[in-house]
């Protein structure tokens, strides 16, 4: 199995056409297309961060800046982003759109990401986290648009969740 | 000296910038001076507040960012530093208040007490690419006068006192800082127009009446 090189490009460009152009990310096998892409692209910023929860911090800054902007991340990263997301997102109603590898479920060979992967969902709705899976190529323009635009009108983080079907092919 | 005496200092410069402060004492003592709407108040999410100020400078070029830190934040995200380095925006002030403790929940000795931890070292060692170590309430100021002034991102190491205010509360709600911070900078970075100014409109158009 290797990663979508077409996929990642239609997420990347669901984004692109979203208005989003300022990105925070901490690289991963199912990222690193779409974020050689960003890297590539004149007319979006990249920060790539130590670690993820600082993503939390640096779009917050963005979100008082003005700036439509998205996190990219592992599901790994997003639950060692998790105080950020209580007390600073969640604490002060700042709206965030994080895209988020799901790596560990469904079809996972490397028991390292099994127990990220399992329990991604449960914690995901024991934040109350408004979320949904990405599946299909076709389909991820939309949910990109309308999951930030819950994001903006709920003032909550709001994960889509990328799972194995559209990151590989 | 004093965190207090050091941002008395600071405060007549504080006016035109876009501040962003830590939780507790730090907060308290810049919001006892007198809050203005420019300023917004980390009371949690510790580690967070530089990563905020970096999402702000690099977005807003044309503004003045400072972000008051402290040792146990920094501490919580010595990566953060790194990534300040990675991307330095030029407009950014980045003030850590060592007091060497963690004053606002019990005040136990962190890392950096006794000179374990060399904070501006580390902040060195990062990569930030103009790091200032003040003693004294006479180098905090000058420190902070030149990095306002000059056109990279600066680091001040403040070795304060391990002391705060004997009283903690604000006449407003957390969500009520960040909804009224967002505003403030929306209306004075609209009329320069470009894309930041788009996006209020952007969003009423998503809405319906």
């Amino acid at each position: 199995m290797t990663v979508s090189r077409d996929n990642s490009k239609r997420i990347y460009e669901g984004i692109k056409r979203a208005g989003i152009h300022y990105l925070s990310a901490l690289p991963e096998t199912w990222l690193v297309y779409l974020l050689q892409l960003a890297e590539d692209d004149p007319e979006v910023t990249l920060v790539e961060v130590a670690k993820e929860e600082e993503a939390i911090g640096i779009a917050a800054g963005a979100y008082f800046a003005g700036r439509p902007n998205a996190l990219l991340m592992q599901n790994h990263g997003f639950l060692a982003s998790i105080n950020g997301i209580v007390s600073l997102a969640l604490l002060y109603r700042i709206p965030m759109l994080m895209l988020i590898a799901h790596r560990g479920h469904i079809g996972e060979p490397y028991p390292w990401h099994t127990q990220g992967g399992i329990l991604t969902e449960p914690v995901l709705r024991g934040l109350s986290l408004p979320f949904d899976y990405v599946r299909d190529p076709d389909q991820v323009g939309r949910q990109i648009r309308e999951a930030y635009t819950l994001a903006m009108s709920s003032l909550s983080p709001v994960a889509l969740l990328l799972t194995r079907d559209i990151m590989e092919d | 000296m004093k965190r207090a005496e050091c941002i008395e200092a600071l405060y007549p410069e504080l006016e035109d910038r876009l501040v962003v402060t830590i939780m507790g004492a730090t907060a308290q003592e810049l919001y006892d001076l007198g809050h203005r709407e420019n300023f917004f108040y980390l009371q949690h999410a510790m580690g967070l507040a530089s990563s905020i100020g970096l999402g702000l400078a690099m977005n807003l070029p044309d503004e003045k960012v400072a972000v008051l830190d402290g040792d146990g934040s920094v501490l919580m995200n010595m990566g953060g530093l790194a990534t300040l380095a990675r991307y330095r925006p030029p407009n950014l002030t980045h003030i850590i208040f060592d007091n060497g403790s963690l004053l606002s929940t019990g005040g136990f000795d962190s890392h950096t007490t006794s000179g374990i931890t060399d904070l501006a070292a580390v902040a060195r060692g990062a990569g930030c690419p103009d790091v200032h170590l003040a003693q004294t309430l006479y180098e905090f100021v000058e420190a902070a006068a030149e990095s306002f002034e000059n056109d990279v991102m600066s680091t001040i190491v403040a070795k304060v006192e391990a002391v705060g205010p004997d009283h903690y509360g604000m006449d407003f709600k957390l969500p009520e800082n960040a909804i009224r911070f967002q505003r403030f900078v929306q209306e004075r970075v609209r009329p320069r127009g470009g894309e930041t100014a788009s996006v209020q409109a952007d969003d009423l158009r998503h809405h319906p009446a």
